[in-house]
């Protein structure tokens, strides 16, 4: 194994090049996109072989071409973001349900409108009820090493995996990387073996339908397989440490959390930012820590329990959030903590790309700790941007698009703010 | 498969006997052997052209494969009535996923059957109209355009029968559905509405492109045969008349078929690389009226004031495909 310099979406590619997947199919989407050029080069140089790697003509077709081929029984891989991730939605409902292990990168990016390329959670978020397994990655390397990990979680249980890591953030920063070694992944991840597959000698038929006499048995086996999951995600981050050396996956990670009074709970690339102010906050005598969560589906309730039921106070700190309720993870956080005496407290950040500063978080923490945070928070909330659309809103009834308002609030759009 | 000529036709079927074929040359569905892929049992209504013709589609397939052959299906009747869970017609692997993936599924079977060096499987994918020409249509342009080794059938009863007879962009011009009603000024489906998709796929440029009824049951035999003894993308789009939604007894789905052709409303043609080579001509013409006068989809032609001037569009439309395919002799013309 060697350590290189590379851009993370390349260094993704190239691991899971080394899984060996027979079928890819790519649509371009950023930020995703460099990871199915890198497979792409990868097979057109014979590098990965067998493999046929197929340029379809969206998203939706990118699953459904990944349903087929793991119904035929290939290893099927591919790589969406954001409105990709929408657009996929039925067929990625339809290959939960059939137990098609198949294995996708999510490179996290913000939902429009109004249309954002950059770095949030809400995709992901908005398919949590789809029945795939969710991974979120801290680090490009985590990135990397959950693909193996996804790729016999999957075919182990017969569910998706859903990698997840935070576009551009990681999918685009360049860093000292480790590709796992080919010799050591074909040692960790065996060839795919179906459990159910179209073939002429044993014919079979996938996709019936099936009526109110056996549908809730057939959701209710999907339910019982990420429960499983729950026991073998953290088995198989032991097994892959014990390959490769590195402490990647699992059901989550905690950091300083020993005697905290106050835990903060995020997923993804923010944990970085978030370790380092609570570095700070610690030098500063406060008993503060971490909870990095990386799978998100299915929810570990017990391990999140076990590392949070202590603290006197919850912080959950998350990219993506339910409009009309609030917090996405922090409802399955109080589910887990129910019955508890502990203050909780959302905090909504770094949406559509928002960089999350260490000063921002800082400030939040020191306001959380001295009891002046509130329940909900979205933070750096621009709040005079707000209350001047309210106040054209309030004023005209043809007030115009709330987005370009804004942006010429914010002197971006020539022309000054409408009307 | 190789012709000859025989000079007996049976009275009305204009069809010949099989007895009077070589064994070599007789139909699939002849043949005791015949792999009957979609067995007894299934839930098709009584008189169902999409049955029929699945039946000797998959057969044909099946023979020409020997046995090598995986089914796609697109959501709608012919999977829902074929499927109902715990039982299943299908005598072949079959895989059912959504309603507009059909093709990007069968890509995907494809593919994965080249990566794991099974090149002698093949596969087929069936939908119904809507499942081709609407929600399925981008999949089906996206599997034309790239030539995946897919024959993908189309089984046109011209409308959304699984759903209670609604428009389709298959759905003919005056034909009443659920939603074209037969009330107003201008009942039934709009004039100018719909797509030719047999002609937007030999627009792709793919090897093989035709279209078949089930009033010829050996031709589309033979169409089947062709299709699988090429690689690449195929299209082989069948009438199949709908009983229920068409409003015809169940015991004319045949003729109705036949008469959609012989009334030049319903070309019957073959296409390689895009260019048309060959048409079956008509060999009895019969007038538009013949055709759309049984069925109750188009009684309102028949009561409404303006069916006149809509019958005369519809003249119009089937003298254009007489036009544009050849399908009559310049001596049989009105």
């Amino acid at each position: 194994m060697s350590v290189r310099q590379m851009e993370g979406a390349r260094a993704v590619a190239e691991t899971v090049a080394a899984c060996r997947p027979q079928v890819v199919c790519a649509y371009p989407i950023t930020p995703q996109t460099h990871i199915v050029e890198g497979l792409g080069a990868l097979v057109k140089t014979g590098t990965l072989a067998p493999c046929e790697f197929v340029n379809v003509e969206s998203e939706f077709a990118a699953m459904s071409v990944a349903i087929g081929a793991s119904a035929a029984g290939a290893r099927a891989y591919t790589a969406t973001a954001s409105q990709g991730l929408l657009f996929m939605t039925e067929a990625l409902y339809n290959a939960s349900g059939m137990g098609l292990p198949i294995v996708m990168t999510v490179a996290n990016r913000a939902i429009g409108a109004p249309i954002n390329i950059w770095n949030d959670h809400s995709d992901a978020m908005s398919q949590r009820d789809s029945g795939w397994i969710q991974l979120y990655a801290e680090t490009n390397q985590e990135a990397m090493d959950l693909h193996p990990q996804a790729f016999r979680l999957a075919e182990e249980l017969s569910v998706p995996v859903m990698v997840c890591m935070d576009g551009f953030v990681l999918t685009h920063a360049f860093e000292a990387l480790e590709v796992p070694d080919q010799a050591a992944v074909d040692a960790f991840l065996p060839p795919f073996e179906p459990r159910q597959v179209l073939d002429p000698d044993a014919p079979l038929t996938i996709g019936a339908m099936v009526g109110p006499e056996a549908f809730t048995e057939v959701r209710y086996l999907a339910f019982h397989r990420q429960r499983e999951a729950l026991t073998r995600i953290p088995e198989i981050a032991g097994e892959f440490r014990a390959a490769f050396g590195r402490d990647s996956g699992g059901l989550l990670h905690t950091y300083r959390c020993e005697d905290a009074t106050t835990v903060v709970l995020a997923m993804g690339s923010v944990l970085g930012t978030l370790k380092d102010a609570v570095d700070g906050l610690r030098d500063d005598g406060e008993r503060i820590g971490v909870v990095g969560l990386t799978s998100f589906r299915p929810f570990p309730m017990d391990a999140v329990r076990e590392a949070l039921g202590a603290a006197e106070r919850v912080i959950v700190l998350e990219r993506a959030f339910s409009v009309g309720v609030g917090g996405i993870v922090s409802a399955n956080v109080h589910m887990a903590l129910a019955g508890l005496d502990q203050r909780y407290h959302t905090v909504i950040a770094g949406l559509g790309g928002r960089a999350i500063t260490g000063r921002s978080l800082r400030a939040m923490l020191l306001d959380a700790i001295g009891g002046r945070l509130d329940p909900l928070v979205f933070l750096d909330l621009d709040r005079g941007l707000v209350d001047r659309e309210l106040e054209r809103v309030r004023g005209h009834r043809r007030s115009g698009p709330a987005a370009e308002n804004i942006l010429r609030d914010l002197g971006i759009v020539a022309g000054g703010p409408h009307r | 498969m190789s012709t000859r000529e025989i000079r007996y036709l049976q009275v009305g079927t204009h069809a010949v006997g099989n007895r009077l074929l070589d064994p070599s040359q007789r139909t699939v569905q002849a043949d005791p052997e015949r792999a009957n892929a979609l067995t007894c049992g299934h839930r098709a209504c009584q008189g169902c052209g999409e049955a029929l013709g699945a039946r000797y589609v998959v057969d044909a397939a099946l023979r020409a494969t020997g046995g090598r052959l995986v089914a796609v299906n697109a959501t709608g009747c012919l999977e829902v009535f074929s499927t109902p869970y715990p039982e299943s017609s299908w005598q072949l692997p079959w895989l059912h996923s959504l309603f507009g993936n059909a093709p990007a599924v069968a890509t995907g079977v494809a593919a994965a059957l080249r990566a794991r060096g099974l090149d002698d499987v093949r596969v087929l994918a069936q939908g119904g109209d809507g499942g081709t020409v609407d929600i399925g249509f981008g999949c089906l342009s996206g599997m034309f355009e790239r030539n995946d080794d897919v024959l993908y059938v189309c089984y046109d009863n011209q409308g959304y029968m699984n759903t209670g007879v609604q428009r389709s962009g298959a759905t003919p011009p005056a034909a009443r559905t659920a939603t074209t009603e037969a009330v107003g000024p201008h009942p039934g489906n709009p004039f100018g509405q719909g797509k030719d998709v047999p002609r937007i796929a030999m627009a792709h440029g793919i090897p093989y492109v035709a279209t078949a009824t089930v009033a010829d049951l050996r031709d589309l035999e033979a169409k089947v045969e062709r299709a699988m003894a090429i690689r690449g993308a195929r299209y082989l789009h069948v009438l199949v008349p709908c009983p229920l939604g068409w409003g015809t007894p169940s015991n004319l789905t045949i003729r109705i078929a036949r008469m959609a052709t012989q009334s030049g409303l319903f070309p019957v043609f073959e296409a390689r690389d895009g260019e048309v080579t060959g048409v079956t001509p008509i060999r009895q013409r019969v007038p538009v009226e013949d055709y759309l006068r049984p069925q109750r989809r188009f009684a309102h032609l028949f009561s409404h004031p303006s069916g006149a001037e809509a019958l005369d569009r519809i003249r119009a439309s089937a003298e254009a495909n007489i036009r544009r395919y050849g399908l009559l002799d310049e001596e049989d013309r009105p």
